[in-house]
């Protein structure tokens, strides 16, 4: 056996294809083509200004495609993501409004309420064996019935509003929902909240061992639990996050809005999955990032207002959404087959 | 049928074996998947256990794993009595399986499933020890003389006896003094199964003692150093290396009179050709 032949045999073409090999590579040419697209159409679209305004909707999508992201490397889907943005907005303030909670009990109170149905919605999963597609979908109905008829039953009406009156709402504001100012330009808080969940989740997956759990029971489940991962736990934790992250989108929006729509986040569940896989995240697990998950979610946010910015009918961005999904996940199977048959 | 004997040359022949089992038997329900099996695997040596379909190959392993426990019989390890509580137990004893299907994550890196399960940490954060884990693996590849070309390539890269080479030097790092290879050659083509022969070799000679689980007596012959046949849950035999040949264990495995049968069957339809459709044995 010779040893040092082991090396040289990669060293002409390896670290190219390290680089290819990335699932993040097809959502940043994607990005970077997007951009130049836009960029072309509208001056203000580049500005700083326009820059700022189609990070925002990125921010709070990208919060829920990261979270999703990991849920999908960990081999599993949650359709009740987006309803559950909904469902803690609405108890947050039902109960700062309606109950005479403090904004942050009121909060609180929401994110128990999340980490209990994401608890719920993986022990099923991990119990039962069903595939999590129809088990969140059960959740997703489940909430939506719930958000619906509660609301009215307390209310009266389809929406709870009247949150900018409640004890403890300019502080909660200022740190979730709020505006920080660089050189002139307004950013929403939400964006940095969106960067600190990314970096967050990347180190999480790549340099902790949870990280690699992640990547084994989407991967493998029979194999990760016979070297002794704990899989189940690592699942349900999974679930927790995701619920989390619908926490905190659902807290952002209510304290933006001061009011939440019964049917809040109905439909953005598919919206976060386009993002996660744009993003290079395989739908059979065991494969993805979080940063990929973020670029789609950029590339969402610019097609959103760029097409306005353009001054083209807002109808168009379905179809543009559509085949942008389409493209990047032709995209991520080329670009992955290349890299491990030049391996072999 | 020739008892047990250690050679004296061995080394470390005077020392309890590393793992015996004395008459042990299994029953499932009403079934009988095993009874009276004996069979005893010394540091440095390679014990094959062989074994048609349905022979109690399978039971016998998850018994010495820890996934199962015996119903009869004794299980000793370094002459003591144990009864192993699951796999987790077995392997804080030292004792690791290799199972066929059950090796490594395809997505992931060669050097992330080396150490999943097991991972190194390092800091306040107990972070995983990414540095280290990459070092190590190559490390430990290459004293096995194992020739991946890039511990960062997916698992799904290397070829079926690449695969199970990475698991066999993955369990002799994690501190494996019995091994237990579930049909580690039975998928692969002639060379592939040659090369995992090889690293079953330089495992018994880094001082572990072998389980080698085949159904293929080619496979079994050039490492073994003693055979243990099974067939319908019993032993039908164990054999020293020197106290059988090649030929004896093929027929002993194909069932010895069956196999003189068949081949009596096929030589027949050798012989008239021209026999026709009514000549086929119905099943």
């Amino acid at each position: 056996m010779t040893s040092l032949t082991a090396d040289e045999r990669v060293a002409g073409s390896g670290r190219a294809r390290r680089l290819l090999i990335r699932p993040e590579l097809g959502s940043v040419v994607g990005a970077v083509a997007v951009f130049a697209f836009f960029s072309a159409q509208s001056a203000v679209f580049r500005s700083a200004d326009g820059v700022a305004n189609w990070l925002d909707p990125a921010s709070t999508l990208g919060i829920m495609a990261v979270a999703i992201a990991l849920l999908m490397i960990g081999g599993e889907f949650d359709l009740s993501a987006g309803v559950l943005t909904g469902t803690t907005g609405l108890v947050m303030v039902t109960l700062a409004t309606r109950f005479g909670w403090n904004v942050w009990a009121a909060m609180l109170a929401g994110l128990a309420l999340a980490l209990a149905i994401g608890f719920a919605n993986g022990l099923l999963v991990v119990r039962t064996r069903l595939p999590s597609f129809i088990v969140t979908l059960g959740t997703f109905l489940m909430l939506q019935g719930l958000n619906l008829g509660v609301t009215k039953a307390i209310t009266g009406t389809v929406q709870v509003s009247g949150l900018r009156r409640a004890e403890g709402y300019q502080g909660a504001r200022a740190l979730l929902a709020g505006s920080v100012s660089a050189g002139g330009v307004d950013f929403r808080v939400a964006i940095f909240w969106w960067i600190g969940v990314t970096v967050l989740a990347t180190w999480v997956l790549m340099r902790t061992r949870a990280g690699n759990w992640i990547f084994a029971v989407g991967g493998d489940e029979q194999a990760a639990r016979a070297v002794g991962v704990p899989a189940a736990r690592t699942k349900i934790a999974l679930f927790m996050t995701t619920a989390t992250a619908a926490w905190l989108v659902g807290s952002i929006m209510a304290l933006r809005f001061t009011s939440v729509q019964a049917n809040a986040g109905i439909g953005q569940e598919f919206i976060y999955i386009i993002a996660a896989v744009i993003g290079g995240c395989l739908l059979t697990g065991g494969y993805g990032s979080a940063v990929g998950a973020s670029i789609g979610a950029v590339i969402f946010g610019m097609a959103d207002k760029g097409i306005v910015f353009a001054g083209w009918d807002a109808d168009w961005f379905k179809f543009f959404l559509g085949a942008m999904l389409l493209l990047a996940t032709l995209a991520n199977r080329l670009v992955r087959r290349y890299a491990e048959e030049v391996r072999r | 049928m020739t008892p047990d004997t250690v050679p004296a040359s061995r080394p470390g022949a005077a020392a309890a074996p590393l793992l015996e089992v004395r008459d042990i038997g299994k029953t499932f329900g009403g079934v009988i998947a095993l009874r009276g099996v004996s069979m005893l695997v010394r540091a440095g040596e390679v014990t094959c256990v062989l074994g048609d379909n349905g022979a109690g190959k399978s039971t016998l392993i998850k018994i010495l794993a820890g996934v199962h426990q015996q119903d009869q019989g004794e299980y000793l390890l370094d002459g003591v009595p144990v009864r192993l509580g699951g796999p987790r137990e077995a392997l804080d004893c030292g004792i690791a399986t290799v199972y066929q299907d059950l090796a490594m994550i395809p997505l992931m890196s060669v050097w992330r499933n080396f150490f999943l399960g097991s991972e190194p940490v390092t800091g306040p954060l107990r972070r995983f020890d990414v540095a280290r884990a990459r070092k190590v693996a190559r490390e430990e590849l290459r004293a096995m003389g194992i020739d991946v070309r890039d511990v960062d390539q997916p698992v799904g890269t290397l070829s079926g006896g690449e695969r199970q080479s990475v698991a066999i030097a993955r369990a002799v790092y994690f501190g494996a003094r019995v091994l237990i290879l579930d049909e580690p050659t039975s998928a692969l083509g002639v060379r592939q199964a040659g090369v995992v022969l090889r690293y079953i070799a330089r495992a018994r000679d880094r001082g572990l003692g072998v389980v080698f689980i085949t159904h293929n007596p080619h496979h079994a012959f050039p490492v073994g150093d003693r055979f243990l046949l099974l067939n319908r849950g019993a032993s039908l035999g164990r054999f020293d290396r020197d106290a059988i040949t090649r030929e004896e264990l093929t027929s002993l495995m194909a069932g010895g009179a069956e196999l003189d049968d068949l081949t009596h069957e096929l030589d027949r339809h050798a012989a008239s050709p021209a026999g026709g459709q009514d000549d086929t044995t119905g099943g």
